[in-house]
């Protein structure tokens, strides 16, 4: 039999792509302004969430989808702070994907929705390449990680819409320079909206509050 | 990741009537996040009794290149950083580097 070579020229992520843009269709539907939270474990995810959520329960209703591989402590922490949250154990993989969130908002009833955070899986590879039909992706980087990350993880950083580095209160304590952190992300993200804040002290985060609210009623407001 | 790169394959496999797929060609940019070994392991497991069984994955990693916008200097990627080695601006834009795609496969 002859060899015969095929050209295909297809996009790798496009069937998990074709997903998250039917999920931000149904989005958009509904008047839902969704954010995907993406981070490495530990720099801050949930602790802005449920600031974020305590901040915005009296004047918003706001869903949490949770994942996680095991446990729904971060769940029940979103729901503590006044969210409707849902767990996704994810069996293993290392992040969310366009077809676990599809199968997880049959959980939310969107029509009594006006702002869903989706909390990735605490990983700075993979999340960056499945995109989940959310209207803002957000990275929460933080100061004891390094400054190296932007370097490391461009991926990452390239695909975010608005970045937090959280943990500002630690650097007196770590070796952070925040100039070439930043220098970093520039390169990769020119431009990006970034907020610097403590989510234990509460330093930055009411300009941070302002920008999701800021974004929610341009959201409201176009759609 | 190497499920929906078999998926593809397949499928276009299949459209072309192939009894086998003999090799992919995938390309990679060094932006992106992913690792030729672990894409081979994980294809091994899962291409087991499909027409894909066997096939060679051909990895085209492309260089990450940027274009300083101050001095028009052109350059790769190098381990001291993204800033243009010619005048050490960061006002640099990305030209290779992020693509990830499976760009032909050999059939029989």
């Amino acid at each position: 039999m002859t060899k015969r070579v095929v050209p295909i020229v297809q996009k790798i992520m496009s069937a998990n792509d074709q997903i998250a843009a039917e999920i931000h269709k149904q989005l958009n539907k509904y008047r839902v302004f969704s954010m995907n939270f993406m981070a490495s474990p530990g720099a801050g995810k949930t602790s802005l969430i449920e600031l974020t959520v305590k901040e915005l329960t009296d004047n918003l209703k706001l869903s949490v989808i949770d994942g996680d591989i095991a446990t729904s402590i971060d769940a029940d922490r979103a729901a503590a702070a006044g969210a409707h949250a849902i767990q996704v154990n994810t069996g293993g993989e290392c992040h969310l994907d366009a077809v676990m969130l599809r199968s997880a908002l049959e959980q939310i009833d969107l029509g009594a929705t006006d702002l869903l955070i989706v909390e990735n899986v605490g990983n700075l590879i993979c999340p960056a390449s499945f995109q989940l039909g959310t209207h803002i992706n957000v990275l929460i980087s933080s100061t004891p990680e390094g400054d190296d990350k932007p370097y490391k993880y461009p991926q990452m950083y390239q695909n975010i819409d608005a970045l937090v580095i959280n943990k500002i209160d630690l650097l007196p304590h770590v070796d952070f320079d925040l100039d070439y952190f930043l220098k970093g992300v520039e390169i990769l993200n020119p431009g990006l909206t970034n907020f610097q804040l403590s989510c234990r002290t509460k330093e930055g985060v009411e300009s941070w509050i302002q920008w999701v609210i800021g974004s929610l009623t341009s959201f409201t407001g176009e759609i | 990741m190497t499920q929906n790169i078999l998926d593809i394959a397949i499928n276009h496999g299949n459209k072309n009537n192939a009894s086998r797929i003999l090799q992919l060609n995938i390309v990679i940019g060094q932006l992106s996040s992913f690792i030729d070994d672990s894409i081979q392991f994980y294809w091994d497991l899962i291409s087991k009794d499909t027409i894909a069984e066997g096939a060679i994955l051909s990895i085209k990693r492309i260089p990450a290149k940027f274009s300083c916008l101050d001095c028009n200097n052109k350059y790769n990627l190098s381990p001291d950083g993204f800033e243009c080695p010619e005048c050490g601006s960061s006002h640099v834009e990305i030209l290779t580097g992020k693509e990830f795609y499976l760009n032909s496969i050999d059939i029989e």
